[in-house]
């Protein structure tokens, strides 16, 4: 346990320091890469919550394969036009106003209810994971599927070259 | 201190409000989805948070499914950016007002 007292604030620090990155930042490159840096922070954060499985498909889907991707179109948008596109953000001090109340809202409630001071319970749960995902949640297993072959074939669509 | 579920609710709280702010104030497309990017990572690190400490399976196997939902929209978001691109040669999100009546 004093392991994870040890590492979850650095991590913490690590991950909002990131994630202000993302929305901060001037140039959108650099956004992209704060962003894989929030994303294996949530890595880290998975894995102090005895979360194994998902450290693994966290690193793999996200810090792995949405990144590339969203390099990949950061490269066509501001290589084709030939220009660095302009980044600077618009109404901040309204955006500002509303997330913050956005995050009093939401903290408020978590620190006045008093029913969420369960005991954790530290084990890897792996293998009832996949005994879940061929069990009770088969259908929606089945459905993910679908949408994911739905979602390919949107993308193709979408990104096609015109004929 | 050892960190309970309250300190991971305010934390996942903080990436929620920072990544809508992002999706407010940014002004390309592509920002506007990091934006949602982070505000799906908030309630992914919520779900296994409340996983462990209920001891509830279903907050594991709600993560695995919103990583994978997410993957897909990140798909056919950017290849919807890119075919906007290709015909208004600009992804602003202020200059892309189309459907305006």
């Amino acid at each position: 346990m004093t392991l994870e007292t040890v590492v979850f604030w650095p991590v913490a620090l690590a991950l909002l320091a990131a994630s202000l990155g993302v929305v901060l930042t001037p140039n959108l490159f650099h956004a992209v890469l704060c962003l894989a840096g929030a994303l294996v922070a949530t890595a880290v954060v998975f894995l102090l919550l005895d979360a194994a499985f998902l450290f693994a498909v966290q690193l793999l889907l996200y810090a792995g394969g949405v990144v590339t991707v969203l390099v990949f179109a950061i490269m066509l948008t501001e290589r084709l036009i030939g220009e660095r596109i302009a980044q600077t953000n618009r109404h901040v001090l309204n955006g500002a106003v509303v997330a913050v109340a956005l995050f009093v809202g939401v903290a408020g409630f978590v620190v006045r209810n008093g029913s969420l001071s369960g005991v954790p319970a530290p084990a890897d749960r792996t293998i009832d994971i996949a005994r879940a995902i061929v069990g009770p949640f088969a259908a929606t297993f089945e459905l993910l599927g679908v949408l994911m072959l739905a979602a390919l074939l949107g993308a193709i669509y979408f990104a096609r070259a015109e004929d | 201190m050892t960190p309970g579920l309250r300190a991971y609710l305010i934390l996942a709280a903080l990436v929620f409000a920072i990544g809508f702010f992002g999706v407010l104030t940014r002004r390309n497309a592509i920002g506007i989805l990091l934006g949602i990017e982070l505000m799906l990572n908030a309630v992914n690190i919520n779900l296994v948070a409340f996983a462990r400490f209920q001891a509830d399976l279903a907050g594991l196997i709600f993560t695995l499914f919103v990583i994978a939902i997410t993957v897909a929209e990140v798909g056919v978001g950017l290849a919807i950016v890119i075919a906007i691109f290709r015909v208004r040669r600009t992804v602003d999100a202020d200059h892309l007002n189309l459907l305006r009546g």
